[in-house]
């Protein structure tokens, strides 16, 4: 799986120096694999740099090399969208950790054989530490935005908190500064089922060419309903019944298989799931949320992590979002203040819970275009 | 937030009560603009002014349409979310036809003078001859041209007289450092404003 992802990323590039992490521990070598949008302008200011959440990577507006399905934000990326291929140079890369080309568990050391468990535990700013080493060897020195939503957001606070000189705009999107002990609570869900999985082996499973699949699915399946809203999941799938395999009609079958849509529907996410993702990174990556905390990295005041920055930000939250509420977005707002900075935020309604930064929002598509199209 | 009076965006084009705020903002000044609607005096005090003009709004629509001008505007309550902003971060903090519209109003006045060294808060007046003409012969709650909407939807929900907001000031200690008064969109003497103005705009300080 990680090796149909290395032959399908586009663009690759090698750190020229080690990665060091905040583990005190450092990753070496480190490849990047990203894809790029719209033309660089000659004095390299017209850069946007997304972030992509926990299990994104960085096929944001072409197709999915494995799944061939579109890109994750094509409906925001694109020529005339909101996030202006035509105008502005888009980069999106897989982070250090993951599997879709970028050097994560499944990746060779140096002795040969994946990393497996011997990868070290990353945080969010290690995994922007990587994204300012890939813009340093592509030679941008500031971009005009960093954009992300969830695990992006986080990447985009850190990147402008860390890199403040780095980005002249900040946009955040359905996210955080600090993950909250309900999202800890719900990746170890995940983490216990991909790790009480016989076939993860203790993370070294790449040779059996069969991991913990069942593990994954079912935490792919725990994650997926944090993603939605109650009545997002009312309107989808109610209580109905799923039809057979067969074409009879759905009914209960006093039984445990699949009987209503809304069980069809997650285990067949669960499933999907597994052929496009490696379960190490799965957990390497949601401990690198759970350890995110901006504050704690600036003496436990969010506003320090701002103090002095020129960056503008905007950050936008979702009513119907419970993984990632409002009230986080506020607690950053609320620093951005105290520390002076030039901010805007928004909750905008939407019915479709966390997965609304992903989907049909216009009113998401009017503060893009304006935050991104705005140049003070 | 209450916006009968509310001009086209665009520029020359301010509600009155909002070219009086704009004309007297110091140039290059820090300003709050609280209940910031649309954004149309913060754009004007950036352009005219050579403003930084921050917005805070209660309306997520027109918090949306202040971004996509490239206004920095917050989604907030100036009832609850006045309180994260720390002590004279703005030279000014302005709230234009909203105190009658929160619960608190002496709280939010003593916000904006908190954050802002100095503060514009301007209103319709409820003892503006019409509107007493209104309750003392009609005997109904005053529908007119600044106050036009039925008492049981209104957003106003503290009615406020030139002479209530003189005492409210003075019993507060904060200085009164001008005063404006408009009679439809012309400005109109101090003498008996309380009877005779339909819109007051005041300028103070602590």
């Amino acid at each position: 799986m990680a090796d149909a992802a290395l032959l399908h990323a586009s663009k690759r590039l090698t750190l020229p120096d080690p990665l060091p992490l905040d583990s005190g521990q450092s990753l070496a070598p480190v490849e990047i694999a990203y894809e790029t949008y719209g033309e660089l302008n000659a004095d390299k200011s017209n850069a946007i740099l997304v972030c992509h959440a926990l299990t994104g990577d960085q096929f944001l507006a072409s197709n999915h090399p494995i799944t061939g399905k579109p890109g994750w934000w094509v409906r925001m990326v694109g020529p005339g969208k909101p996030i202006d291929t035509s105008r502005f140079h888009v980069i999106c890369a897989n982070v250090i950790g993951s599997c879709m080309g970028s050097t994560g568990p499944a990746s060779l050391a140096v002795d040969g054989a994946p990393h497996a468990m011997r990868f070290p535990v990353i945080t969010i700013r290690d995994m922007v530490r990587g994204l300012v080493a890939m813009l340093d060897a592509l030679g941008i020195g500031s971009l005009h935005a960093v954009v992300g939503g969830s695990m992006g957001g986080m990447q985009a606070l850190s990147f402008a908190s860390h890199w403040p000189t780095r980005t002249r705009a900040a946009l955040v999107i359905a996210s955080a500064a600090r993950q909250s002990a309900q999202n800890i609570a719900f990746h170890e869900v995940g983490r216990q089922a991909i790790m009480a999985d016989p076939a993860w082996e203790n993370g070294d499973y790449y040779a059996s060419g069969k991991g913990p699949e069942k593990g994954l699915a079912v935490a792919r399946m725990a994650a997926h309903i944090t993603y939605l809203s109650e009545q997002a999941m009312h309107e989808k799938f109610g209580r109905r019944l799923q039809d057979r395999p067969d074409g009879t009609r759905g009914a209960k079958t006093f039984g445990f298989d699949a009987d209503f849509q809304v069980e069809s529907y997650l285990r067949h996410q669960g499933l999907a799931f597994t052929d496009r993702f490696d379960a190490n990174s799965y957990l390497y990556i949601t401990r690198a949320m759970d350890y995110f905390d901006l504050a704690e990295e600036h003496g436990g005041k969010l506003a320090a992590a701002f103090a002095g920055t020129r960056t503008r930000f905007c950050l936008v939250s979702f009513d119907t979002d419970w993984l990632y509420p409002t009230a986080e977005s506020r607690s950053v707002v609320h620093a951005l203040n105290a520390a002076g900075a030039a901010v805007s935020f928004v909750e905008l309604s939407a019915p479709f819970g966390h997965d609304s930064f992903l989907l049909d929002v216009p009113a998401l598509d009017r503060v893009v275009t304006g935050f991104l199209g705005a140049d003070r | 937030m209450t916006s009968s009076l509310r001009a086209p965006s665009g520029a020359g084009a301010l509600r009155p009560d909002l070219a009086i705020i704009a004309a007297n903002v110091a140039p290059g000044s820090r300003v709050l603009d609280v209940g910031c609607g649309d954004g149309d005096l913060m754009a004007a005090l950036q352009r005219d002014r050579n403003a930084d003009a921050r917005g805070m709004e209660l309306d997520s629509a027109s918090v949306a349409t202040c971004v996509s001008r490239g206004l920095s505007v917050i989604q907030g309550d100036a009832d609850v979310d006045l309180a994260d902003y720390p002590d004279h971060a703005f030279d000014y903090a302005i709230l234009s036809q909203t105190l009658q519209t929160t619960r608190r109003p002496d709280l939010v006045l003593e916000h904006l003078l908190r954050i802002g060294r100095k503060a514009f808060v301007s209103f319709p007046n409820f003892a503006h001859w019409r509107v007493r003409l209104s309750l003392l012969w009609g005997g109904r709650m005053p529908v007119t041209r600044l106050l036009p909407v039925a008492w049981y939807e209104t957003p106003n929900i503290h009615h406020v007289t030139v002479d209530d907001f003189r005492a409210l000031v003075a019993t507060r200690g904060i200085v009164l450092e001008r005063a404006w008064f408009l009679n439809g969109d012309r400005e109109t003497s101090a003498a008996a404003a309380n009877f005779r103005a339909e819109h007051a705009v005041f300028l103070m300080s602590r």
